[in-house]
């Protein structure tokens, strides 16, 4: 019954560096078939997390199964069945688009006319066909990004790991990115990929927040949100003249009930505990209620692990 | 303040800025946004006068007579430039002595931006032992010891947590509020929003300049979003006359003509013919909607 | 299988690519034995030599002429004084002075131990030894003649030392330095270059995609070493080319011998670059410590400075180097003549280091980033 294993499971995933745990203790449970984004700042602990799941380092303590093999013995097997392609999109740059892909197929140990025909089919899915042949250090960020990906899957693997797949791409280019992350999950392909964009957390079916070396919380985009609703509370914004004295204003006389309050733009918005805002707030200027970000959400979650005050409603 | 008009940059046969024109107003916290080599970082040099166009004029009018511009601007490079072996005070103290500060104003500013940036309680601590957030903040306090009129920063929100990065822009507003006019540079949209006026940089090239709200007023599609469970749906929209159809997660974004004013009924009753159940809205186009849409029609221009 | 063939051919495309550092590679041999062959010359000759001749006779004269005519005494001057013989040294206009008494004619005729001194400056030591061994010569040859004529013996001499350099009858300096700097290039440019192999991978971040695969490591440091076996036969052979061409080199022993012999040397080279790849971290680390693994193969494989001299330690030490062992190789098959029998020990101890390369790679290479 391996396919009915989720397609990685981890229990207490940790790992040090020296003195540093750059991951601590995290636990993951990823369905077959899903699109997982792994979101947080740089230095959260995402490319480690993702490393020990590729086999690429060695955890500290805890255990993990990708694709149904454990992390720490059957590497080999894993090796064979995932993807991965990392920060840097390591292509050699004095190869051509052609021979990276059949080289990275070689590498897969795919026979001559199977290397031939995902080759192929890799160079249409990167949308290459009739740039074979260019050198791939004269391609630009987005299409290396594309040919990268290529490059991860080339030999079909049935998990593929994506380590900040994005940075560096132009933001039409991302999302054509995702368009071909979807197509590939559609195809029965499980997808994990980590972000530090939180809006392309929008892309993905379910999301983990890491910070500082913890997943602080997962679930899907639409389910997060409303947990901070149900939580804490809804976000409102209002445009007001003068907003940093506004928000001064409301953080000197607001009793409580107001979670947070930052400025947007040329508006303020606000975090408030339960269904409506304090009668103090509400009355001071034209809120509106907004849909929160999965940054209100990010935010939120840090500030009350970090047991920051005034980062709970007692009602 | 800042005036740039046609600015052009080239660096050997590589087209950096290809005619970049904008006005910048006193006071406003200006975003320039674009994707990794869109050319930000080339313009915003020009800005702090340490790079000069190859044709076309970028001038910023500070201090006045304009005589001693420099004192009169804050930069904040991309890549972290303080001493990292040195303390957040030290560090103070030595930029306040390069800006020939007396010893006094320097420690009563050091101590006001320490507060300002939060970061009065780590004054012994090294600087290369900071966070991301931390260092940022700092690096700003230092760009600021001498009171600009002006600050310059390049890309301040990249690769910090959304808590440094909401920390960091409320600094900025403080900052604007006391006078100080605002430069920033970013990569990404949902801080392009936070900006008083914006112009989206794509390959060298202005794509879009306005208000957050003025750009996305512009945006001449209506943009339909579906919520539904059915992974296939974008595949089952294929067939629905659109301009693009494209899936986030479990939503998928319709993109249609402004003026098909029936579209929304017409993609419920197509999804209800496919047999999907979902939710189906009109939603208001984001910057990043603006920005795919100008990238992609003026892809092959560029 | 596939996965090696993969890696071999990606080398190979690469190293295609880089037709500028490819034809350098091919360049060194000629223009480093050209360089070597022609400059480095340890049978110094036309010292400049200053004399200070107080006896001024026809007796002296005769023994400047029989110095100059050696050819290694090029007389630039005449001093006055001592003082000048040696402000013409500290200026270095001169670097042997040559003193003759007063009495030289005097005591020549008498026979009574006519002294001739020279003065040489010893802060170059190979052109000190140089002067030292010509002008005791000339004294012995002269004073032979004076003996012989005095009691009519002729000029048959009580000892009759017989000289008989073998394998190199003119002592031609460029017969010893040739097959020597063959192995000096070898070294370097195998060991430079391997040693930049797997670490550039690290750094451009293509190792961290390639461990992701099931690449196993001993695939990758054959991938690597593969195309660098063609590189060092093709040095090879242009530097015999060139030494015979232009330096006449004789070849005296199999050269198919030699050929087979260097696969174990180039070998254990490439191995050595592998193993710096291996356990360095940036491409300035491996320059470094291949440097540091250079200059000892240089100074004390016999290269340029005989092994027996050594200390024992360091005699020790170079048997560690693979390139002491090439060159007993080369200038055994070259020069003497040698086969296979008289080279089972330099065969034998390049395997050993091959072994031990390889050993330590392996070990060391991780399959993880830790």
């Amino acid at each position: 019954m391996k396919d009915a294993e989720a397609a990685v499971s981890t229990v207490g995933l940790t790992r040090d560096f020296g003195s540093f745990r750059a991951v601590d203790g995290v636990n993951l449970d990823i369905p077959r078939g899903a699109i997982f984004g792994f979101l947080g700042p740089n230095g959260s602990g995402k490319t480690t997390t993702i490393r020990m799941l590729c086999g690429l380092l060695r955890p500290s303590s805890g255990s993990g199964r990708v694709v149904g093999c454990d992390i720490a013995r059957e590497g080999e097997a894993i090796r064979r069945r995932i993807g991965y392609m990392s920060q840097k999109f390591s292509l050699y740059d004095d190869l051509t688009v052609a021979e990276n892909l059949t080289f990275y197929a070689g590498m897969y140990g795919l026979a001559n006319a199977k290397r031939r025909e995902r080759v192929d089919a890799m160079i249409a899915l990167a949308d290459l066909r009739g740039r074979e042949r260019t050198l791939t250090g004269a391609l630009a960020g987005g299409v290396r990004q594309r040919l990268a990906l290529a490059c991860a899957i080339v030999h079909e693997p049935e998990m593929i790991f994506l380590d900040e797949p994005t940075s560096g791409v132009d933001p039409a280019a991302r999302r054509r990115f995702w368009e071909t992350i979807a197509d590939l999950a559609d195809g029965g392909a499980t997808i994990m990929a980590s972000t530090h964009f939180m809006d392309e957390a929008e892309h993905c079916t379910s999301l983990g927040l890491m910070y500082a070396g913890k997943m602080l919380i997962s679930g899907s985009p639409d389910a997060l949100k409303r947990e901070l609703t149900v939580a804490a509370g809804k976000i409102w914004q209002a445009r007001v003249p003068d907003s940093i004295g506004f928000l001064d204003r409301i953080r000197a006389f607001v009793s409580g009930g107001i979670l947070d309050a930052y400025i947007f733009g040329a508006s303020v918005r606000v975090l408030a505990c339960g269904a409506r805002l304090p009668a103090d707030v509400a009355g001071a200027a034209a809120w509106e209620e907004r849909e929160p970000t999965l940054e209100d959400v990010f935010v939120h979650h840090v500030r009350s692990s970090a047991g920051m005050e005034g980062q709970r409603c007692d009602a | 303040m800042i005036s740039v008009r046609d600015a052009h940059k080239f660096y050997g046969n590589v087209r950096a800025l290809g005619g970049v024109s904008f006005d910048v107003e006193r006071g406003s916290v200006f975003g320039v946004v674009g994707p990794d080599g869109a050319g930000k970082t080339t313009l915003l040099r020009m800005i702090v006068g340490v790079l000069s166009p190859s044709s076309g004029t970028v001038d910023a009018r500070v201090g006045g007579d304009g005589s001693d511009s420099k004192r009169r601007i804050g930069y904040v490079a991309g890549r972290f430039s303080l001493y990292e072996d040195l303390s957040i005070l030290e560090n103070l103290a030595l930029f306040s002595r390069l800006y020939g500060m007396d010893a006094a104003r320097a420690a009563s500013r050091s101590r006001e931006l320490l507060e300002l940036t939060g970061l009065l309680p780590f004054g012994d601590r090294l600087a290369g032992r900071l966070s991301g957030g931390m260092k940022q903040k700092l690096a700003i306090a230092a760009a600021v010891l001498h009171e600009p009129e002006l600050l310059v920063l390049d890309e301040p929100g990249t690769g910090v947590d959304p808590v440094s990065r909401r920390d960091i822009w409320s600094v900025l507003y403080r900052l604007n509020r006391g006078g100080v006019t605002i430069v920033v540079s970013t990569p990404y949209m949902d801080e392009a929003e936070l900006c008083t006026r914006l112009v989206f940089l794509h390959k060298g090239r202005v794509l879009e300049s306005g208000t957050p709200d003025e750009i996305c007023d512009r945006f001449p599609h209506r943009i339909l979003r579906v919520r539904t469970d059915v992974p296939e749906t974008r595949r089952r929209l294929a067939d629905f006359p659109s301009l693009s159809v494209s899936s986030f997660g479990r939503t998928v974004r319709v993109v249609v003509d402004g003026a098909d004013a029936d579209a929304l009924p017409r993609l419920r009753e197509h999804l209800a013919r496919a047999g999907i159940a979902a939710d189906v809205d009109a939603v208001r186009p984001t910057l990043e909607d603006v920005f795919v849409l100008a990238a992609e029609s003026g892809r092959d221009v560029a | 299988m596939r996965r090696l063939r993969a890696l071999i051919v990606k080398e190979f495309i690469q190293m295609r690519r880089d037709p500028l550092t490819l034809a350098m590679l091919m360049l060194i041999p000629i223009v480093q034995l050209i360089l070597f062959g022609f400059a480095i010359n340890t049978d110094v000759k036309h010292l400049p030599t200053v004399v200070f001749d107080q006896s001024m006779g026809q007796e002296s004269r005769e023994f400047i002429q029989s110095l100059s005519a050696t050819q290694y005494f090029d007389i630039r001057g005449y001093a006055a004084s001592y003082d000048a013989i040696r402000r013409a040294i500290e200026r270095g206009d001169g670097v042997v002075g040559i003193v003759f008494g007063p009495d030289f004619a005097r005591r020549l005729a008498r026979r009574d131990g006519a002294a001739i001194q020279v003065i040489v400056d010893a802060s170059d030591p190979m052109s000190a030894s140089s002067a030292i061994a010509a002008a005791e010569m000339i004294g012995l040859r002269k004073s032979a003649a004076v003996v012989a004529e005095a009691t009519g013996t002729g000029m048959s001499p009580v000892y009759d030392v017989r000289l008989r350099p073998w394998y190199n009858r003119d002592f031609r300096t460029p017969y010893y330095m040739v097959p020597g700097i063959l192995g000096v290039i070898l070294t370097m440019t195998m060991m430079m270059i391997t040693s930049m192999a797997i670490v550039r991978e690290r750094e451009r971040g293509t190792l961290e995609q390639l461990l992701v695969t099931p690449m196993r490591p001993w695939e990758l440091m054959v991938g690597k070493i593969a195309p660098y076996l063609g590189v060092g036969y093709a040095q090879l052979t242009i530097g015999l080319l060139v030494g015979r061409a232009v330096f006449r080199i004789p070849m005296r022993g199999s050269l198919a011998l030699l050929y087979l012999l260097t696969l174990l040397f180039i070998f254990s080279t490439l191995m050595w670059g592998i193993l710096i790849s291996t356990v360095s971290k940036t491409q300035m680390q491996a320059m470094i410590l291949s440097i540091f693994g250079f200059l000892p193969s240089i100074l004390l494989s016999g290269f340029m400075f005989p092994r027996m001299g050594m200390p024992t330690v360091f005699r020790y030490l170079s048997m560690a180097l693979p390139l002491t062992w090439f060159q007993i190789i080369t200038r055994g098959i070259l020069l003497k003549g040698v086969g296979l029998e008289s080279l089972a020990l330099p065969v034998i101890a390049l395997c050993v280091l091959i072994a031990v390369f390889l050993g330590v790679s392996l070990f060391k290479f991780h399959r993880t980033l830790d």
